[in-house]
């Protein structure tokens, strides 16, 4: 890192960047041994999959409710009412949740794990597991990484899920459409597999994407104080941008 | 901390979630969910063209929606729309005379199928066949109609 600073900024964010896909390879490629640490898998997926439940339930459903508002209030002017339910349903399952988990996800989840490993470099818990002889990052990172990868998939569903509640109870409970109409729309218009499908694949996408960079950022900061800081507002601010920019990515591959 | 117990125990109840969430969702909310059937009886109707009409499209009478369209086919021999109707089994008691069109809801909205109650005693049945049908207005149609008839006029 000393070199860094002579270097322009163009070639500093390459090398970043190729150290931290790496470290992704080095961690992956070891991931058969963490077959053993399904414990401590579970454990991780507890502590950022479950611990995360109750801000992505808050914000799915007012997420819901406010869109489903704000849908059904500029689709009456049009007496197109009805129709509340395909956009709320298509929006939802193919661009707000998978986004907004995830960007929530690394608030919520990203920056703990940054910081926690962040912290034990710093403490030089790091350093004492590797004089163990026990390799840190088949201890420390690939259970974090697997648990991500697990846990984003599934808050995507519980937001969607969450949303939809709050779709239906503005919908049918506020407005009192009726509800044969907001399901029976809803059914003729998401697909499977090329709505609701692509979705899910971009909440795997983003899954990595989020535990990945929070778990890099937490490894590579400086063991100080600011060190620590720093990296978890590396982690929301790099995760939200590439959230958003491989959504667009990926919107545009599978349109 | 908790014992590991406990907090395996809450990623378990976590990952059922999940799943639950995927099943409900992928039943609920997309076209998979056309699969389960609730308490209905069928009638189908021979229609010239259904225009925009589209399969679960809603059937209404006098306005309520009483059932859903379950599929549209090309009848081979007639070459007339075949469009199958699952009704609501609590609405049983439909005239057997009740006539069926294809309408729009608004002047942009979907097409669904109204039903006309008839007069006759004896009530539709599963399977039975609505005999009175109106067709889709085809807006090119009409517009074609009524350039053509203005055009007779004026000579």
């Amino acid at each position: 890192m000393s070199a860094a600073s002579s270097q322009p900024w163009i070639l500093m964010a390459i090398r970043r960047l190729g150290n931290a896909g790496v470290f992704l390879l080095t961690a992956l490629g070891g991931m058969r041994c963490s077959f053993f640490h399904a414990g401590e898998t579970m454990r991780q997926i507890y502590y950022i999959g479950a611990r995360s439940l109750v801000i992505i339930m808050m914000s799915g459903f007012f997420v819901g409710l406010v869109m489903t508002l704000q849908t059904y209030d500029t689709l009456t002017r049009f007496g197109a009412g009805d129709s509340v339910s395909t956009v709320l349903g298509l929006a939802l399952f193919k661009e707000l949740g998978p986004v907004l988990t995830a960007i929530l996800f690394a608030g919520r989840a990203g920056t703990a794990v940054a910081a926690e490993i962040g912290l034990m470099r710093a403490t030089e818990q790091i350093d004492a597991l590797d004089l163990m002889g026990i390799d840190p990052i088949e201890r420390i990172v690939q259970p974090r990484l697997l648990a991500g990868f697990i846990a984003v998939p599934i808050l995507t569903l519980v937001f969607n899920f969450m949303a939809l509640l709050g779709g239906v109870f503005f919908a049918i409970g506020m407005m009192g459409i009726d509800p044969l109409t907001f399901w029976g729309n809803m059914q003729n218009s998401i697909g499977l597999w090329e709505d609701f499908g692509t979705g899910m694949f971009k909440a795997v996408a983003f899954g990595v994407i989020a535990s990945w960079l929070a778990v890099y950022f937490g490894w590579t900061a400086k063991p100080t104080s600011e060190g620590v800081a720093k990296a978890t507002t590396h982690t929301v601010i790099a995760t939200a941008i590439s959230v958003l920019l491989l959504d667009f990515v990926l919107s545009a591959l599978m349109l | 901390m908790k014992s590991s117990n406990q907090v395996e125990i809450a990623a378990g109840i976590f990952l059922l979630l999940g799943i639950a969430a995927l099943i409900f969702l992928a039943v609920e909310a997309t076209d998979s969910g056309a699969v389960k059937s609730g308490e209905t009886y069928e009638i189908r109707a021979y229609f010239t063209n259904v225009g925009g009409l589209k399969p679960k499209a809603p059937v209404a009478m006098a306005g309520v929606t009483i059932g859903r369209v379950a599929s549209i086919e090309l009848d081979n021999e007639s070459l007339e729309a075949r469009v199958l109707m699952k009704i609501n089994s609590s609405f049983d008691d439909l005239p057997s005379d009740t006539s069926a069109s294809v309408l729009t809801s608004g002047i942009l909205g979907d097409q669904y199928v109204g039903l006309e109650p008839g007069g006759a005693p004896d009530a539709l049945a599963d399977g039975d066949r609505i005999l009175l049908t109106n067709s889709a207005v085809v807006l090119e149609q009409l517009i074609g109609r009524y350039l053509f008839n203005s055009d007779e006029e004026s000579e």
